[in-house]
């Protein structure tokens, strides 16, 4: 064991019926370090924060860490035992009581002797969450709270543990930027007080701006351990890709001006509005044109295009599709006039776990065609393996669980459910969210040749420059209104950024 | 900001502070509450007297310590539907020792809890350490209790024994409570043995489950197994403790049923588990599980009881109504159930969004 | 080249334990065993004639195809229940009392105990249908629009459903002395097996066409397994399990006509009782995840005479019905613990471990 390091993986292996996950994978955290843990969708990240933290058992390999000066070998065999070990964990997905309050949550499973005393927990909590800088009651039934604080709560239960490892599995997915900012600032310090950090993340910038290494990971091995510094982007992209390749420089020559179509627009609606809160907006989008809707996570962006699809209840609002007024009320109503979408949340909105591949290929599809009229297994075969086949949809058959796969594996599958039913209009919520860098590149390059073929696409990411990179109409969103339109020249960074934080701040 | 957030005081703000247990067991008490009184109004036939109200708790103290066990099964997220069978079965255990082989009564008890424990201990560890679903095990409970206690005996009979007897019909009269009968005399109000079991054992589970930092992991598990799990509780201990306390209580229950009837019968606590879970559900614990409270339970037999209560002395005692009102009331209460906690939750989103 | 072939073995059976109709054909074989073993006559079939002159077969098996047949017609009904909604039906039993009390109050009009059918069967049959359904659509609301845990809805109608049979028809029980009518749970004239048999076999074929040719199995597996995927793929989960528990009523309603029709009359408390427990231990004999999602119809089909030749075989060793239960239970919980994937996790570990103990020997 190295000196000043505090947790190692040597030689590990795990696997699952069929999958490799993980093949001699060693792994080195040191005291006061923050080390990003990168690699594509299925590299095998996840598998190795649940071996670390005893959700699995590994199949071989040694676990050591270090408990003052002396080094242990270490079995864990639940996530209780890694945590008494002082192995904290946040997940991507929050692992909190939602019926429970937020004190309570906190302090869970680890509060001294048999019984609690209410008033004790709930000032601890407070003054936690206050040193934290987090908006929240500790009496308040977590359920209640948003989801960015719901996760600042896990996070806030993670941090107040006496734990020597702290690992953070895609913590920033669901927080807005000043938030992202102030778990930075939470991170740091906490490196300062020797905390050995494990970050999993998905976007570059902020591997760059708080980590001090890097280790990547890829086809379930290791690729190696890097520090920042002697590592530039490039180079970890394309050792996350295993491939050089420039693909990120690519993309940006494919995008093209919007020319234009003189003919009604593919869907229009005026003063659209739904239950969940927004306020009533106007859209049109025109064939063969990639818009997108932008601004911070909560702006409404989402529930907007939801608004469009008919997925949240629809409260008022014109619509016309090919410039003939129509009623959307439900999904069903969207898809027979030709639209598809993509949801968001993949886990809740998109996939069927248990069911095949095939079955949640075909699934819309068959919705639409009816009832009565349900296709031939053949049929249904030839269907899966053409979009398997075109969107290089790595599965073992037809006839796998679509649970089995890997997350951006499960996207590419929901993506060809949609192309599937040949929609005219295809609106993409965070098609890139929480997958491989490979992956995405793909899914907007697949974005870009669609509407060449003649498809709208509405297109809508975290990430802004994937957003430039597509779209040739930005629409803005602040506090769940729609603020502004930029089209041409206005595509910009600067621009963008100064639309969604407003005027009258900068 | 958080003070602005809990300055906005008023009744509706407090109503949506408080967490979904409390707000289902306030709206159980409120309802029970009512229905006594309007049953005081408009029936007096009896209703004033106090000894109505005790005897409707000496005759249901056996199904109280039942809900019990199955409000901390339901708060785990579980069901057991071998309560009622393990207390008929414990019945005619107990009474089949007494009488025909002559024990003692303490050992009795004894056998009870043992018999509780015994179901507890195995579908405790079917459902917690071999992840078999709660609702098939505990009806395979079900089936073999009321099997096996008509293999122990078939024909119901009276127990003669001396000393149960005796214990059977200690009364606690309750100290200035009591009413002046036809002749003049004062009665003193009174209560049987069973009712002090169960008000015991609801203090002591209320205690466990509101201070008790087993009795939060219930709740914890009930909320989310997987979350529980990563935040370091022991899902299995948790799920396996609430079975076999649930099969403790039905033993107690069982011995507590047979204090109040003084016989053995296949039939006795039959459809026990049902009006168990109705209990349960009227005093505010959720299936889905991390939403209950044990004070809520104790007022969900009271008003299943005070509505049979009712309803026989309004004349309507054929035998059909009682299954018609437990039901009627039963889908009352889960419609209202319903509504609220999907009203609160659409108010929640929407504050949340804010 | 011979590890190879292992690996093949070794998947075919790893295949084949994880297969779901296994454990309802290894039940039924153990139980045909034990038969043999134990008394072969159990197989023996008879003819002869019943009090009509017609020609019968008789005989332990034929028991178990003529009750069986009634508990596989249930059992179609509460898979796609337990598929779509993720809970199960208990008010099924309460369900066939009011069903048959329906059937008998109309066939009998205003008279308890009539020469001659005041309606013709069918008509009544149609009528007790309609009811059957009216009350597995209050079931339905209940589940789908109010989204109460199944297990508890149907709670409702568990209590209170004998007592609405009860009340149906005041309290009486009213007596067929029509011989047509005994057709339904007996013999039909000059056909040696059961009729139920073959209203059974009539229901497979049902069910069988229309998960052949609708989507009534792909959208009931899609709602089970996770409902706002599919409503964002324009399916309307409500309306789904809404209308599973409507076709549930309707295998009620079957099951009443031919309860009642075996005895002609019917008995409130008695009629039917327990069967709910032994429709959803066919579902869960048949494999099926009794928190909903995937399911498999034969299998659920199959766990139903699963259930009765247990029950036969239980009855044939004079076994009193009242205690039936309990060996049935500790049958129940074998399988249950031979199909649960924690045990049999820990029984390839344990045979895992023998073997390269007895490699490394």
């Amino acid at each position: 064991m190295e000196k000043n390091s505090v947790l190692e993986l040597r030689g590990i292996y795990k696997s699952f019926p069929g999958v490799k996950a993980l093949q001699n994978v060693d792994f080195t955290l040191r005291k006061g370090e923050i080390h990003a843990l990168m690699g594509e969708n299925g590299a095998g990240k996840s598998t190795l924060i649940k071996v670390l933290t005893g959700v699995y058992s590994k199949d071989a390999g040694d676990i050591f860490i270090k408990k003052g000066d002396r080094e242990e070998k270490v079995v864990f065999h639940s996530p209780e035992e890694a945590q008494h070990a002082g192995i904290s964990t946040v997940y991507q997905e929050i692992s909190l009581c939602p019926n429970l309050s937020v004190a309570e949550n906190i302090y869970l499973g680890r509060a001294e002797g048999k019984f609690i005393s209410w008033k004790k927990m709930n000032a601890n909590a407070a003054k936690l969450l206050d040193s934290l800088g987090i908006n929240v009651r500790a009496t308040q039934q977590l359920a209640s709270c948003s989801i960015a604080v719901q996760q600042m709560v896990a996070i806030a239960r993670a941090v107040d543990m006496d734990c020597s490892v702290l690992i953070l599995d895609e913590p920033t997915s669901s927080l807005d930027e000043s938030e992202v900012e102030k778990l930075f600032g939470l991170m740091r310090d906490l490196r300062d007080r020797g905390v050995g950090i494990i970050f999993v993340t998905h976007f570059l910038d902020q591997v760059y701006e708080v980590c001090d290494k890097i280790t990547i990971l890829r086809d379930s091995k290791l690729v190696g351990e890097y520090s920042v510094e002697e590592l530039p982007r490039v180079q970890l992209v394309s050792k996350m890709l295993g491939k050089e390749l420039d693909d990120m420089a690519d993309i940006k020559n494919d995008a093209q001006e919007y020319k234009g179509d003189s003919s009604a627009p593919v869907y229009e609606a005026s003063n659209l509005c739904s239950t969940e809160g927004i306020q009533p907006f106007d859209f049109y989008i025109r064939k063969g044109e990639v818009n997108g809707f932008t601004g911070l996570l909560g702006s409404g962006r989402s529930e907007s295009v939801r608004a469009i699809f008919g997925a949240d209840k629809v409260t008022s609002g014109s619509v016309k599709v090919n410039g003939v007024p129509v009623k959307i009320t439900k999904p069903l109503d969207a898809m027979r006039n030709g639209i598809g979408y993509l949801p968001e949340d993949r886990k809740r909105d998109g996939i069927i776990g248990d069911l095949s591949v095939k079955d949640n290929i075909i699934l819309a599809l068959q919705v639409k065609t009816g009832f009565f009229k349900p296709f031939s297994k053949a049929k249904a075969t030839k269907f899966a393996k053409k979009y398997i086949d075109m969107l290089d949809i790595k599965t073992a058959s037809v006839d796998t669980p679509i649970k089995s796969l890997s997350g951006g594996n499960q996207q590419k599958v929901i993506l060809g459910r949609w192309l599937l039913t040949e929609p005219k209009y295809l609106i993409l919520d965070e098609p890139t969210r929480g997958i491989d860098v490979g992956t995405k590149v793909d899914i907007q390059k697949l974005v870009l040749k669609l509407a060449s073929e003649g498809m709208s696409v509405t297109f809508i990411s975290s990430e802004t420059d994937e957003m430039l990179r597509t779209c040739s109409r930005l629409l803005v969103m602040r506090d769940r209104k729609l603020v502004g339109e930029l089209t041409g020249d206005a595509l910009n960074q600067t621009t963008v950024m100064n639309t969604i934080a407003g005027g009258g701040k900068e | 900001m958080a003070n602005s957030v809990s300055k906005r005081g008023g009744l509706s703000g407090r109503l949506r502070r408080m967490t979904d247990t409390n707000l289902l067991m306030s709206i159980t008490i409120i309802v029970f509450i009512l229905m006594y009184l309007g049953a005081i109004i408009f029936l007096k036939s009896g209703f004033l007297k106090p000894q109505t109200l005790f005897n409707i708790m000496n005759a249901n103290a056996a199904l109280i310590i039942l809900s019990c066990g199955m409000t901390l099964v339901m708060i785990t997220g579980g069901i057991d539907i071998s309560v009622g069978g393990v207390a008929g079965l414990v019945t005619m255990c107990c009474a089949v020792y007494l009488d025909y082989h002559g024990g003692n009564v303490f050992v009795s008890l004894l056998i009870a809890l043992g018999i509780g424990l015994a179901f507890g201990l195995i579908q405790g560890y079917l459902v917690a350490y071999l992840e078999i679903q709660p609702f098939i095990v505990t009806l395979a409970g079900m089936f073999f209790a009321r099997g096996m206690t008509t293999i122990v005996h078939t024909n119901p009979f009276n127990v003669q024994h001396e000393g149960f007897v005796k214990l059977k019909d200690t009364r606690i009269e309750i100290p200035f409570l009591g009413s002046v009968n036809k002749h003049g005399v004062f009665v003193p109000a009174y209560i049987e043995i069973g009712v002090v079991v169960a008000l015991l054992i609801v203090a002591v589970l209320f205690i466990f489950l509101k201070w008790g930092k087993t009795g939060r992991s219930f709740y914890a598990v009930g909320g989310n197994r997987q979350s529980a799990l990563m935040l370091g509780i022991n899902v299995r201990r948790v799920t396996f403790l609430s079975h076999l306390l649930c099969g403790l209580l039905a033993g107690i229950g069982g011995f507590v049923y047979f204090m109040h009837v003084g016989s053995g019968s296949a039939t006795h606590a039959s459809g026990a588990e049902m009006n168990a879970i109705a209990s349960s559900i009227i005093g505010g614990t959720m299936l889905t599980g991390g939403v209950g409270n044990i004070i809520g339970t104790l007022f969900g037999v009271m008003s299943l009881a005070l509505i049979q209560t009712i309803v026989s002395s309004v004349g309507l005692d054929q035998a059909w109504w009682t299954g018609i009102t437990i039901a009627g009331m039963l889908c009352l209460f889960l419609i209202v159930q319903s509504i609220i906690i999907a009203r609160r939750k659409k108010t929640n989103t929407a504050s949340a969004q804010r | 080249m011979t590890a190879k072939k292992a690996g093949n073995q070794d998947s075919f059976l790893s295949r084949l334990l994880h297969h779901q109709l296994l454990i309802p054909i290894a039940a039924l074989l153990l139980l045909t065993i034990f038969n043999l073993i134990a008394d072969p006559s159990f197989f023996q079939i008879t003819m002869g004639h019943n009090s009509d002159g017609n020609p019968v077969l008789s005989g332990y098996l034929i028991s178990i195809i003529d009750y069986g047949s009634e508990l596989a017609i249930l059992a179609i009904g509460m898979t796609l229940v337990t598929a779509a909604s993720g809970g199960q039906d208990i008010s099924v039993g309460a369900g066939i009392a009011i069903a048959g009390s329906v059937l008998l109050r109309v066939l009998c009009g205003t008279n308890s105990r009539p020469e001659t059918l005041q309606t013709p069967v069918f008509v009544a049959f149609i009528v007790c249908c309609i009811v059957a359904m009216i009350f597995g659509a209050f079931n339905g609301a209940l589940v789908a629009f109010f989204r109460i845990q199944p297990m508890v809805a149907t709670l409702i109608l568990f209590t209170a459903g004998r007592s609405i049979a009860a009340w149906i028809n005041n309290n009486e029980l009213p007596i067929i002395s029509e011989k047509s009518f005994t057709y339904f749970g007996g013999y039909l004239p000059g056909i040696p097996i059961p009729t139920p048999f073959f209203i059974a076999l009539l229901c497979f074929a049902i069910t069988w066409a229309v998960l052949k040719f609708t989507n009534l199995g792909l959208y009931v597996q899609a709602v089970g397994i996770n409902e706002k995927t599919s409503r964002l793929n324009g399916l309307n989960p409500e309306l789904i399990k809404f209308s599973v528990y409507i076709l549930l009523g309707l295998c009620v309603a079957v099951c009443g006509l031919i309860k009642v029709s075996r005895l002609s009359t019917i008995n409130y408390s008695v009629i039917a009782k327990d069967i709910e427990m032994d429709a959803i231990l066919a579902v869960a004999l048949g494999g099926n995840a009794l928190s909903g999602g995937k399911f498999n119809m034969g299998a659920s089909i199959l766990g139903a005479y699963v259930i009765q030749f247990l029950t036969t075989t239980l009855y044939k060793f004079n076994v009193q019905s009242d205690a039936l239960s309990a060996y049935k239970a500790v049958v129940v919980i074998l399988l249950v613990v031979l199909s649960a994937p924690v045990f049999r996790q820990k029984i390839s570990a344990l045979f895992r471990k023998l073997r390269t103990g007895s490699a490394a020997a």
